[in-house]
């Protein structure tokens, strides 16, 4: 009796296994976005309990339906979906209308992701493409901002968040501004305490400083994130508008203001993160980082509109394929002058 | 299809190639500037199409009557200056028809002269063709061009401003998509039409392909 034939796999070194799939880590960033959830809806109520699944929601189907035009096995497996989903909701305003919540994340997952070819292939990070198509497209319902930690959150719903579709919001009397724009249109400065722990007003998911940098340590610890990007990006924030306020303290605001307020945190830790939409290799993630912090600043300051996360990180997203053939891997062999062996 | 092998084409096909298979915004994609600029209304696509059309016709039509006049060396300046009378002429027209709608299209109605699909009509066929086929080709060029620019427009003008040359389509409460009204909401209904385009042609084509013979 022969023994049955087996085809003997050869591959040279060196030989890693890490064990991590694509599923796995975007399940464990997942992971990592549950305290942020979970903080949001205790702040926001329900009116963010229900942007939020819509969110998810509409991610999902959109990337089912996607799949199927184009042919590609069904790639909700891979977990990246929600996270786009859950990212996406994240950055809305509670009160948003959910019917803008769907029209975003259709946008979203069918024009950030899944025209560009599927998970791997989008230059840009599609919750953010959603984020900034909804800003172009309903600039005055995507800066109304619902006040926080009202009485009534958990039990009634503002008037804005079921609107009919393609129709108008019609706002409750009470909205408020963030911090951000308080301090851009009336030099209005926040506690920083207050940022941190996120008892103030702003997008849904923007708000607890602590619990994004908590959720960020379990994704470092695990080694499922490039620390150099947000590290990066801090130090940059913090030494161009340190430096601008050490200048004029009066024009330009504290580096903690502008670490702690907006979307900086989440920005950072988890839009710039994004594996698709970030560099190779760490020496081009520290510039990439670098380049995002500066826009930020830029932006909040010079610019417009009082928040600037959202346009930074998609500008150097565009930036990262240049990153990513200036500098690249070192080969394993290879020394500058000679070729690998 | 022309040349020894298939003969000189069919009359008509000179006019229909510019409506589908040779459309200059969607196939050729020619003439972007305007196509993009101009078309945040239905009214304006329309009025840029039609000018576009006029010039183009016009300029076939004289360029091919003198295509054998015209030395070879100097024949891009020629076709250049054909072009500009009658877009000066389009220009004054315009203004003589509605002087809001020349201030809406503004800069873009001298900007025809170096609008690529004319010009690159002008060298490809006027200059190779008789009269009678310049025009069919200008027309049907010119039809595709503002057919094009036409979809652009409503779509943008119905979901940017609820309006549909000036007429409101939706109920006042309509929610109108700032987007569609700025120049990346162009892009994306450009980007839009021409997925659904290529889907069309490319299904098409799947249809008419003969099945293989198994081997």
């Amino acid at each position: 009796m022969t023994a049955p034939a087996r085809t003997l796999e050869i591959r040279t070194s060196p030989h890693m296994v890490s064990g991590y799939s694509v599923d796995t880590i975007m399940f464990n960033v997942v992971v990592a976005l549950l305290p942020v959830t979970a903080f949001a809806v205790y702040a926001f109520g329900l009116a963010a309990l229900l942007v939020l699944s819509t969110a998810t929601v509409t991610c999902l189907l959109t990337e089912r339906v996607a799949c199927r035009l184009s042919g590609r096995a069904s790639s909700l497996g891979d977990w990246s979906v929600a996270i786009t989903g859950l990212l996406y909701g994240l950055t809305l305003p509670p009160g948003l209308p959910l019917w803008m919540v769907v029209v975003g994340g259709v946008v979203a997952v069918a024009l950030g992701k899944a025209l560009f070819g599927g998970l791997g292939c989008n230059p840009f990070n599609p919750a953010l493409v959603g984020r900034a198509f909804l800003q172009a497209a309903f600039p005055v319902a995507m800066t109304t901002w619902s006040p926080a930690f009202t009485s009534d959150r958990f039990t009634a719903l503002g008037s804005s968040t079921l609107t009919l579709p393609f129709t108008r919001p019609l706002y409750d009397a009470v909205t408020s501004a963030t911090p951000l724009a308080l301090w851009k249109f009336e030099r209005q400065a926040s506690e920083v305490g207050e940022l941190a722990l996120g008892f103030i007003g702003g997008s849904t998911g923007e708000t607890s400083a602590l619990l994004i940098l908590v959720g960020g340590a379990y994704l470092v610890a695990r080694n499922m994130m490039s620390w150099q990007i947000p590290v990066a990006i801090f130090a940059a924030v913090a030494a161009f508008s340190g430096a601008l306020h050490g200048l004029d303290p009066e024009t330009y605001a504290s580096p903690t203001f502008m670490l702690f307020s907006g979307g900086l945190m989440l920005g950072a830790v988890f839009m710039a993160t994004d594996m698709v939409g970030s560099p190779m290799t760490s020496g081009a993630c520290l510039l990439y980082g670098a380049g995002i912090g500066m826009l930020v600043v830029v932006i909040r300051v010079w610019g417009g509109m009082p928040e600037g996360v959202m346009y930074a990180i998609l500008l150097a997203n565009a930036c990262t394929i240049h990153l990513d053939r200036w500098i690249r891997p070192r080969v394993y062999g290879a020394t500058a002058q000679e070729a690998p062996r | 299809m022309t040349g020894p092998l298939h003969g000189t084409p069919a009359l008509g096909d000179e006019f229909v190639k510019g409506l589908w298979r040779d459309n200059p915004v969607f196939v050729q994609v020619l003439g972007m500037c305007p196509a993009l600029a101009v078309s945040n209304t239905a009214r304006n696509a329309l009025a840029m199409g039609l000018a576009t059309s006029f010039v183009l016709i016009l300029s076939n039509a004289v360029i091919s009557s003198l295509r054998h006049v015209i030395p070879k060396q100097v024949r891009i300046a020629t076709y250049i200056l054909v072009i500009a009378t009658f877009v000066t002429v389009v220009d004054y027209a315009i203004q003589a028809v509605s002087l809001d709608l020349h201030k809406a299209l503004g800069a873009f109605i001298s900007l025809i002269v170096v609008n690529c699909l004319i010009l690159g009509r002008a060298e490809a066929f006027a200059s190779k063709h008789g009269i009678g086929r310049s025009l069919l080709d200008g027309l049907g060029m010119g039809a595709g061009f503002t057919v094009a620019l036409f979809s652009l427009g409503a779509v943008r003008e119905i979901l940017g401003s609820g309006t549909l040359f000036g007429i409101q389509v939706f109920h006042a409460d309509f929610q109108p998509w700032i987007v569609m009204i700025l120049p990346s909401g162009g892009f994306f209904t450009l980007a839009a039409w021409l997925l659904v385009f290529n889907a069309v042609t490319a299904r098409r084509a799947r249809a008419a392909e003969p099945l293989e013979a198994p081997r």
